[in-house]
C-alpha cells in the first residue's frame, strides 16, 4: 500500500541530520558514597549515586521504567545529618551529600523489613530474596509462628494469568504498569488499608469483569512471583518448568506495525513465555496482550 | 478515558446528591441522559474530563450522607461524572473508615474508645452497647441504627464521647460529649428519629465551656481571645473584637514585611513538626510556580488533641483572616481547610464563617478591597488519621488514597496538585493575628528563646479539670497539672502521655520539665501536637499500650513496609508481653522490639511509621516490661 | 509521503509533541504500544483530539472526539483549513518557503465554511473550530491515522487532506511536528521499504526512472519491466479480463481479507495456477494448486523487520520451524534454482546486504550496527549515519532544499455505497485489540475477552429494530448476506454500526463489504458499506 504522491525521483537528503531539540547540559553533582567521591547528574538519585561507585543497594519496588514509590524501604540508605533513612530510589542527589550505603543502621532497616516481609507473605518465588534474607542475617521466624500474614487463594480467574496475593509485597509496580507509567487501564488499584490493604478490582470483581486488557505487563514487573502467566505456573506445578534448559531470543513481535521487541524465552523447542526488554525504547517491556500471550499459535500447526 | 463500567445505576436520590455537588452532567458521556444528536458526535474526555478528581471524595462524602454507605451505583455514577477508573475509586472509598462499602443503617453512633475516653470508661459503655443493641456494626433498631468503634473524636475534654450521623434527604451529625448518661447514647440508637438537628447532640452550655476552656475571659491570652467571649456566628463581633485589624495591618505592610515579621517573630509550626513558618511562608513567596495554595491542617486526629476543634467552633473568623494574611503573604489565589469529618459543629461554624467573609468581601475577588484574589473551600476527612500528614493530607484533597508523599520535594516546592503550598495548622495560624497586631520582635519575647509565643495544650486523662490551656513557654508539666486542677480524686501521678499517641511516656519525675521544645527534646520527649494526658496511679498503662498499638495497626496507610507489617508485629509482640507468653524470652522480645522500632523510625516513609512505637517504646524504657502487664502494675483500668 | 513511504515521526516526538490529531484510527487498540507513547504525550500536557464516526477506546482519551460522517474526510479538512486560514492561523512562513499551490487551494476551500463542514460532515461548527484552531496554535502537532482513511475509494485524497492541513500549519519536517501513517501489520512498512509495491524498487525508487531501474538491472543481471505493475485490487480486475492466469501468494489470506467475498472465492477459483506459501493452511490455501509451508518469520527465521517509525529491525530465530516447513527465504531461493538461476547461499545478511548496496537510505544499516543499536531508522545513508529521527526537515531549509510540497485541491467524494430506503444503515469495519486481521494467528491463544464476531448497533437502532443483545440478525449488503449476533454499543450514532473480520469462520464479514477501490492505491472501501439489518423471523 503506498499512499503517496507519486514522486518520480527520491527526495533530496536533507542536508542537515534531523535532531531533537539539545538538551540543556545537566549540572553535575558531588558527594561521598561511603567515603568514596562521585559524581552524578543534577536530578540523578541516591541508587543512581551508589551505582556509581560501585555498590549494590538491594531493590524491590524499584524499576527504571516506573516512577519510584518507594514503599518496599529495601533501598534505604544513611545520609549524614539526617534524621532518619533515606530511600536510595527516589532521593535526589545533592551536592556534598555523605551517604553510607551499608552501615549499621541501613543493615539493621534492610534485615528488619526482610523480616516484616518473609513473616507475612510468600517469598518463595522471589527471586533473589532468599539470598538478600542471608546477605542481612534476617530471621523472620522471630515474630513467632502465630505472625499474621497475607496468605490467601490464589485467584484463577482466567486462562492467561493467576494472581496469588499470598505472595503479594505491595510494592505497587503493577498498579504502576497498569496505570500512567505504561497502559493507562487502571484495572487495578491498591484498595484497603494499612496491612489489610491490598491490589484489587473494583468491588474485588473477577478480572474478566474488570477493565482488565491482559496486557501482562503488570507480569512483567512483579518481583515476586505474586502475579504469572499461567502457562508458566502450569508448567512450574507439574514440575516441568526449568530456566536452566531455556533459551531466550530477542525478535520484532508479528502483529501490527508497532515494532515491539520481544523476548522469547524457549524450552524444548516451545515457546513458554513473552517478554520485553525494559531497556527498549519502543516498548520500555511493556507488550499488549497479543505480543504477550499470542504465540501460541506458532505450535498449532505442522 | 477508556473506562469501563459494570452497569451499576445510583437511585434518584443518590443521583440527586452527588450532582448536588458536580452540578448537573453535560451528557450521556459523563452519566447523564443519551441524546444521541449530541452523545453520537460530541464526547470530551481524556485528561480534561478527569481534572475535577479532587471532587471526588466531596461526592463520596454526598452518597454516604444520602444513603449511609457508598453503594456500587453511586460509585460508578461517581466514577462516570469525574472519569476516575472504578479501581482507582474504590482504592479511595475503601481507604477511608468513615465511608462503607456495604449498606449501614443511616443512623450510626461512633463510639470512641480510645486513650482519654477509656480512662473515663468508654470500654464500660462499649461493653453495654454491645449487651443492648448487639455486638458493633450489627443494625439495631429494626435496621435503623448501628454503633460502631472509633479513635479518638477529639473530645477528651469531656470523654467520654460519641459521633453520631444520621443519613438521608437532610443528613446531620452531631457528637454526644460527655455521654452522661449511656442512656442518651442508648436512647439515641434505639430511636434514632430522636436524632437532634444540630452539631452538638447537647449544646454545649456556657459552664459546660468554661469546664473545658478555664481560662475564658483572661486579658493575657494571645489565642483562645475570643473563646467564649465572642460570638463565633457573627462576622461584625469578630471585627469589633479587633478582628480583621490584621490583614489591614499587612496590607498596609505589604507580602515582604509580613514575611519578615513572620520570621522574626520564630514562630514554628504547632501540629508536631515544629518547623519554622516564616521560612515556610517565605520559601512560597519565593516560587515561580503558579498557581500557589494556602491549605489549613484541621485535620486533628492525634489521640489526645482537641485544641483546633476548640478554636475552630468559637474563632473561625481568625483562621479564616490568617489564611487571607497568609495567601496575601504568599500569592497564593485559593485556600483549602482539610477538616476531620468528626467535627461537625466546627465545620457548620467555619462554613458560616467563610460566607460571611466572602459576602463582606474579605473573600473573593477582590479581597478587602486590596486588589488580590482569594477563596477558602472546606474539604471535609473521612476517617483517616494520617490524612493529618500534609503530603496524606494532599493527595487526599486531590481525591486519591490518603498515602503520604516522599519528602523531599516539600510541600513549599510540590504541594498540592504539585504546586507550592502553604500548609499551616490551626493552632500555627491562630497566631498570625497576634504577631502582626504586636509586632514580630515582641512576639519572640514570649516564651523561651528556643520556643517563642504561647502554647495551647491538651491536658486529659485522670485530672480535676481535662481541658483546653494556653500558656507561654516555659511552664512546666507540674505548673500545667496544677492549672487542671492536678491528678484527679488527688492519687498519685503514675505516668504522662506527652504529644498523643506519636509521642512519649514521662514519669512523675518529669513533672518540673519544663513544655518547650528545647526542654522535651533535651528529656527525650516531645510536645507533638500539645497533648498531655495523665495517667494516675490506678490507670492500666498495659492497656493503653494496647490501645495505642491496635491505633496505629489501624491507621497505618499501608504504603510502607516498615509501619504496615511493623505496626502489626508491635501489636502481636505487645499482646504476647501482656499475656506473658513471649517468643523466646522477655528479653529476647525487648531485642526484637529494639530493632524493630528502630527500623520503624528509620525506614519509614512518614511520621506515623516513624512515630508508631515512640510511646511503647518509651513506656518500655522508662517503666521496664513490667509496665505492660497489669497484673504486675497492680492497675484496675 | 513526499517521495518518501514513511511515517515522518519517531515514536519519542509523540511525547513531546503539543497536540495529536488521531484521525481515522483506533491506536488503542489496533496498536497498543504506540498508544503508550502517545498516552506519556498527553500525560506531558499534548492536547489529544480524535476524528472518527465511532467513540472508540481511543477516542475517549481524546479532550474532544468529533464523531464525522464515514467518508466525509476530505470534507472536514477543507473545512478545518478554511476555518484556519479565515483565523489568519496559517503558517505564513513555511507556505511561502516550502509548499506550492496555496493560492489555488485557498480558493479552493473558500466555500468551506463551518455550516458547510458541518452539513457534510456532521460535526457540529464549533468543534470543527475547536480542533482546527488547537491544531493550527500548536507549537508542535502531528496527525496520526491508521486505515480509517486509507481503506477507502478515495483513500489517496484522504491522505493528501492530512498533508494539507499539515502544509498549511508548518507541522511537517520538524521535532515533534509531522504525518504519521500507522502500519496495520509488522512488515508493511519493511514490504513497501523493499519495493513490494506495484510501482517502485526496493528505496521507493521508482520503476518508471530509468537510471534507477537501470541501477538494479546492472546489478541483477536481468531486464526490470519499465513499468508499474498491478496493486492487488487491479490483480483482481486483471483476474476478472482473464489477463491474470497465475498467482503466488505468500502470506496473505484473500479469500477472507478482500472485500466482496464471493467475487474473491470465484476470481481465485478460476485461475490456471494459485501458489500459496504461508505458514498455516489458510482458506485461500486450500484452494490453492500448490502449497508452500513457510516458516514463521518473527520466530523461526532471521531477517529484518521495518516498524511505523522507520525503524529496521532484526527478527530472529527463536525455535526450528514444525517438520516440512521452510524459511522463505529458502523457498525463494530454491524455487530461482529451480528456474534456472542460483543465487547461491539463503543467507539473510547477504540479502540484506545487497539492499545496502541498491537502496541509499539503507546504505549505513549493516546488521552489526542493527544489532547494536537496537535497530536504524531510514534514510541512513553511510555508517556514520545516524538514521534520520524525522523526515523533511529540508522543508525548512532556506532556501528549501529540494522541491516544494504542493498543496492538492480535493473534493469531498461521498462512499460509493450509498443510503437508500433499502440499505438505510453505514456498516463501518475495524479491528479489536485483542484479535489480528482474519484471526488465523490470533485465533488460538485463549484471551479472556474474545467474544466473537457481532454486529454492533447504537442502542436507538437496536430498539428500532426490536433487537435485543446476543440476538441474531440477517445483515444485508448490495453484495451478499449474513448472520451475526447483536451487540448494542454506545459508542455508536443510530445509522452506524460495526463489525470486525476477525471471525471470517463464524460470519463472513467480507462478503457484504464493496470492492470499490482508491485506483492509486488499490485499497478497498471496506470502511463503508450500505446494509439493512432484518430479525430473523421476520426477513
Amino acid at each position: 500500500m503506498t499512499t503517496d504522491p507519486i514522486w518520480f525521483t527520491p527526495p533530496p537528503r536533507s542536508p542537515r541530520v534531523p535532531e531533537a531539540p539539545p538538551e540543556r547540559p545537566r549540572e553535575r553533582v558531588a558527594l561521598t558514597v561511603d567515603g568514596e567521591p562521585v559524581e552524578v547528574a543534577k536530578g540523578a538519585t541516591l541508587l543512581d549515586a551508589c551505582r556509581a561507585a560501585g555498590r549494590e543497594i538491594p531493590t524491590l519496588c524499584y524499576l527504571e521504567t516506573l516512577t519510584p514509590v518507594n514503599a518496599c524501604r529495601i533501598c534505604v540508605v544513611e545520609v549524614e545529618g539526617a534524621r532518619v533513612l533515606a530511600p536510595a530510589c527516589s532521593r535526589r542527589a545533592e551536592p556534598g551529600m555523605v551517604v553510607a550505603s551499608e552501615s549499621e543502621r541501613v543493615r539493621t532497616a534492610r534485615k528488619v523489613v526482610l523480616e516484616l516481609l518473609a513473616s507475612a507473605v510468600d517469598l518463595s518465588t522471589a527471586p533473589g530474596l532468599a539470598e538478600l534474607m542471608a546477605r542481612y542475617g534476617a530471621r523472620p521466624e522471630r515474630f513467632g509462628a502465630a505472625a499474621a500474614t497475607v496468605a490467601q487463594p490464589a485467584k484463577v480467574d482466567n486462562e492467561l494469568y493467576l494472581r496469588d496475593y499470598g505472595k503479594c509485597v505491595l510494592c505497587y509496580k503493577c498498579v504502576e504498569a497498569c496505570g500512567t507509567d505504561a497502559q493507562n487501564t487502571f484495572a487495578i488499584a491498591v484498595a484497603g488499608r494499612g496491612f489489610d490493604a491490598g491490589i484489587s478490582t473494583e468491588h474485588d470483581v473477577p478480572l474478566p469483569d474488570s477493565a482488565c486488557v491482559y496486557c501482562g505487563n503488570c507480569i512483567a514487573v512483579c518481583p515476586t512471583g505474586a502475579l504469572m502467566a499461567k502457562p508458566e505456573h502450569d508448567l512450574r506445578a507439574a514440575g516441568r518448568w526449568d530456566e536452566s534448559r531455556q533459551t531466550r531470543t530477542d525478535t520484532i513481535c508479528a502483529f501490527c506495525g508497532v515494532g515491539c521487541a520481544i523476548t522469547l524465552h524457549v524450552q524444548d523447542d516451545r515457546i513458554v513465555k513473552a517478554t520485553s526488554p525494559f531497556e527498549n525504547p519502543t516498548t520500555r517491556g511493556n507488550l499488549c496482550v497479543k505480543g504477550r500471550f499470542g504465540f501460541e499459535f506458532v505450535h498449532g500447526r505442522g | 478515558m477508556d473506562l469501563r463500567f459494570q452497569g451499576n445505576r445510583p437511585s434518584a436520590e443518590e443521583r440527586a446528591a452527588i450532582d448536588e455537588v458536580l452540578g448537573p452532567p453535560l451528557g450521556a458521556w459523563d452519566g447523564g441522559e443519551r441524546d444521541p444528536e449530541r452523545d453520537g458526535r460530541v464526547g470530551f474526555g481524556g485528561l480534561p474530563a478527569a481534572a475535577r478528581r479532587d471532587l471526588l471524595l466531596p461526592a463520596l462524602h454526598a452518597a454516604q450522607d444520602r444513603a449511609g454507605w457508598v453503594s456500587p451505583g453511586a460509585l460508578e455514577y461517581i466514577c462516570r461524572r469525574l472519569s476516575v477508573p472504578p479501581a482507582e475509586a474504590w482504592g479511595v472509598v475503601t481507604f477511608y473508615h468513615l465511608l462503607a462499602t456495604e449498606p449501614r443503617p443511616p443512623v450510626v453512633a461512633h463510639v470512641c474508645d480510645d486513650l482519654a475516653c477509656r480512662l473515663a470508661g468508654a470500654e464500660r459503655l462499649c461493653q453495654r452497647l454491645v449487651r443492648e443493641l448487639g455486638p458493633a456494626g450489627a443494625p439495631a433498631a429494626g435496621g435503623r441504627s448501628t454503633w460502631l468503634r472509633s479513635p479518638c473524636l477529639g473530645e477528651c475534654d469531656r470523654a467520654p464521647a460519641a459521633l453520631l450521623t444520621a443519613a438521608g434527604a437532610a443528613p446531620r451529625s452531631a457528637v454526644l460529649s460527655p455521654i452522661h448518661s449511656e442512656e442518651a447514647l442508648v436512647a439515641a440508637l434505639t430511636r434514632p428519629e430522636s436524632f437532634p438537628a444540630r452539631a452538638r447532640f447537647t449544646e454545649a452550655s456556657e459552664e459546660e465551656l468554661r469546664r473545658s476552656v478555664p481560662q475564658i475571659g483572661r486579658p493575657d491570652l494571645l489565642l483562645l481571645s475570643r473563646v467564649g467571649v465572642v460570638d463565633p456566628g457573627r462576622l461584625e463581633a469578630y471585627r469589633a473584637s479587633g478582628g480583621y485589624r490584621a490583614l489591614a495591618r499587612a496590607i498596609e505592610l505589604g507580602p515582604e514585611r509580613v514575611i519578615e515579621d513572620k520570621v522574626v517573630s520564630k514562630l514554628v509550626g504547632r501540629g508536631g513538626a515544629a518547623f519554622p513558618t516564616g521560612r515556610k511562608w517565605e520559601a512560597v513567596a519565593k516560587a515561580e510556580a503558579r498557581p500557589k495554595y494556602v491549605v489549613c491542617n484541621a485535620d486533628e486526629s492525634e489521640p489526645g488533641t482537641f485544641k483546633d476543634r476548640v478554636l475552630l467552633e468559637h474563632d473561625p473568623f481568625a483562621i479564616v483572616e490568617a489564611m487571607t494574611i497568609a495567601a496575601f503573604a504568599c500569592g497564593c489565589e485559593r485556600g483549602f481547610v482539610y477538616l476531620r469529618g468528626e467535627y461537625p459543629l466546627a465545620h457548620e461554624r467555619l462554613a458560616d464563617a467563610i460566607a460571611q467573609a466572602r459576602a463582606a468581601g474579605l473573600l473573593g475577588e477582590d479581597v478587602a478591597g486590596a486588589g488580590f484574589r482569594f477563596d477558602i473551600e472546606i474539604r471535609r476527612g473521612a476517617g483517616a488519621y494520617i490524612c493529618g500528614e500534609e503530603t496524606a493530607l494532599f493527595n487526599s484533597i486531590e481525591g486519591r488514597r490518603g498515602e503520604p508523599r516522599s519528602k523531599p520535594p516539600f510541600p513549599v516546592e510540590v504541594g498540592l496538585f504539585g504546586q507550592p503550598t502553604v500548609v499551616n495548622n490551626v493552632e500555627t495560624l491562630a497566631n498570625v493575628p497576634a504577631i502582626l497586631l504586636n509586632g514580630g520582635a515582641s512576639y519572640a519575647a514570649l516564651g523561651t528563646a528556643g520556643s517563642t509565643g504561647h502554647k495551647l495544650f491538651c491536658v486529659s486523662g485522670r485530672v480535676e479539670r481535662p481541658g483546653l490551656f494556653e500558656v507561654p513557654f516555659g511552664a512546666t508539666l507540674g505548673e500545667l497539672l496544677a492549672l487542671a486542677g492536678g491528678v484527679a480524686g488527688g492519687r498519685a501521678l503514675q505516668a504522662v502521655l506527652l504529644g498523643g499517641a506519636a509521642g512519649v511516656f514521662v514519669g512523675p519525675e518529669a513533672i518540673d520539665l519544663p513544655l518547650t521544645f528545647e526542654g522535651t527534646r533535651a528529656a527525650g520527649a516531645t510536645l507533638g501536637s500539645g497533648v498531655v494526658m495523665v495517667f494516675d496511679e490506678d490507670a492500666d498503662l498495659g492497656d493503653a499500650l494496647a490501645r495505642i498499638a491496635s491505633f496505629f495497626r489501624h491507621e497505618s496507610c499501608g504504603q510502607c513496609v516498615p509501619c504496615r507489617v511493623g505496626t502489626v508485629r508491635q501489636e502481636e509482640l505487645l499482646a504476647r508481653l501482656r499475656a506473658g507468653r513471649p517468643e523466646g524470652t522477655v528479653q529476647s522480645e525487648l531485642a526484637t522490639y529494639r530493632e524493630l522500632a528502630q527500623a520503624m523510625r528509620d525506614a519509614s516513609i512518614c511520621g506515623l511509621g516513624q512515630t508508631a512505637a515512640s510511646a511503647l517504646e518509651s513506656a518500655l524504657a522508662r517503666f521496664g516490661a513490667v509496665a505492660v502487664s497489669p497484673s504486675i502494675t497492680g492497675g484496675r483500668g | 509521503m513526499f517521495g518518501a513511504g514513511g511515517g515522518t515521526s519517531s515514536y519519542q516526538e509523540i511525547e513531546e509533541t503539543d497536540c495529536v490529531l488521531l484521525w481515522g484510527s483506533n491506536a488503542r487498540e489496533t496498536h497498543p504500544i504506540f498508544f503508550h507513547h502517545l498516552l506519556q504525550g498527553v500525560r506531558r500536557g499534548a492536547r489529544l483530539f480524535a476524528i472518527d464516526p465511532r467513540r472508540s477506546s481511543s477516542a475517549r482519551w481524546a479532550e474532544i472526539w468529533a464523531g464525522l460522517d464515514v467518508g466525509s474526510d476530505v470534507a472536514l479538512s477543507n473545512t478545518m483549513a478554511r476555518e484556519i486560514l479565515a483565523a489568519g492561523l496559517e503558517h505564513r512562513e513555511f507556505v511561502e518557503h516550502a509548499t506550492s499551490g496555496f493560492e489555488e487551494y485557498r480558493a479552493h476551500v473558500e466555500s468551506w465554511t463551518l455550516e458547510r463542514g458541518e452539513r457534510e460532515t456532521g460535526v457540529p461548527a464549533a468543534v470543527i473550530r475547536e480542533i482546527a484552531h488547537a491544531f493550527a496554535r500548536a507549537e508542535r502537532a502531528m496527525i496520526c491515522w491508521t486505515l480509517g482513511i486509507t481503506e477507502h475509494h478515495n483513500a489517496v485524497d484522504n491522505v493528501l487532506a492530512l498533508i494539507n492541513l499539515a502544509l498549511l500549519t508548518g507541522h511537517v519536517g520538524r521535532y515533534g511536528s509531522g504525518l504519521n501513517p500507522l502500519r496495520g501489520q509488522n512488515n508493511v512498512q519493511g514490504g513497501g521499504d523493499m519495493g513490494a509495491l506495484p510501482d517502485r524498487l526496493p528505496g521507493f525508487q521508482h520503476v518508471e526512472n530509468a537510471p534507477l531501474r537501470e541501477k538494479f538491472e546492472r546489478a541483477w543481471g536481468v531486464a526490470v519491466p519499465p513499468r508499474k505493475g498491478w496493486h492487488l485490487t487491479e490483480m483482481f480486475e486483471a483476474m476478472e479480463r482473464g489477463e491474470l492466469r497465475a498467482l503466488y501468494v505468500i502470506g496473505e489470506n484473500p479469500m477472507r481479507s478482500e472485500a466482496d467475498q464471493h467475487r474473491t472465492r470465484r476470481l481465485l477459483e478460476g485461475l490456471d495456477c494459485l501458489v500459496v506459501q504461508d505458514i498455516f493452511l489458510t482458506a485461500t490455501a486450500e484452494v490453492a494448486d500448490v502449497v508452500l509451508p513457510a516458516a514463521a518469520g518473527w520466530c523461526e527465521s532471521e531477517g529484518t523487520v521495518t516498524s511505523s517509525e522507520r525503524r529496521v529491525q532484526r527478527v530472529r530465530r527463536a525455535l526450528p520451524p514444525p517438520p516440512g516447513a521452510r524459511d522463505d527465504l529458502e523457498i525463494l531461493f530454491d524455487l530461482a534454482r529451480r528456474l534456472g538461476r542460483d543465487w547461491g547461499e539463503a543467507d539473510p545478511e547477504r540479502v540484506w546486504n545487497e539492499v545496502r548496496t541498491l537502496s541509499p537510505v539503507h546504505a549505513g544499516m549493516s546488521y552489526a550496527r542493527l544489532e547494536a543499536e537496537g535497530g536504524l531508522r531510514w534514510p541512513c545513508y553511510d555508517e556514520q549515519h545516524p538514521g534520520e529521527l524525522f523526515l523533511h526537515s529540508r522543508f525548512w531549509e532556506r532556501p528549501v532544499v529540494g522541491p516544494r510540497a504542493p498543496f492538492q485541491c480535493l473534493e469531498h467524494s461521498p462512499p460509493v455505497d450509498r443510503l437508500d430506503e433499502e440499505f438505510p444503515l453505514r456498516l463501518t469495519t475495524g479491528r479489536r485489540l485483542e484479535e489480528y486481521n482474519t484471526g488465523v494467528q490470533t485465533g488460538v491463544y485463549r484471551s479472556p475477552v474474545r467474544r466473537g464476531e457481532t454486529l454492533d448497533l447504537s442502542p436507538e437502532d437496536a430498539l428500532r429494530l426490536g433487537v435485543a443483545e446476543g440476538e441474531r440478525v440477517r445483515i444485508r449488503s448490495r453484495r451478499g448476506e449474513v448472520v451475526a449476533p447483536v451487540h448494542v454499543d454506545e459508542s455508536l450514532r443510530p445509522g452506524l454500526t460495526f463489525m470486525t473480520f476477525h471471525f471470517p469462520e463464524q460470519v463472513a464479514t467480507n462478503v457484504l463489504t464493496i470492492d470499490a477501490h482508491d485506483p492509486k492505491s488499490g485499497t478497498a472501501e471496506f470502511k463503508a458499506t450500505a446494509i439493512r439489518v432484518d430479525r430473523l423471523e421476520a426477513s
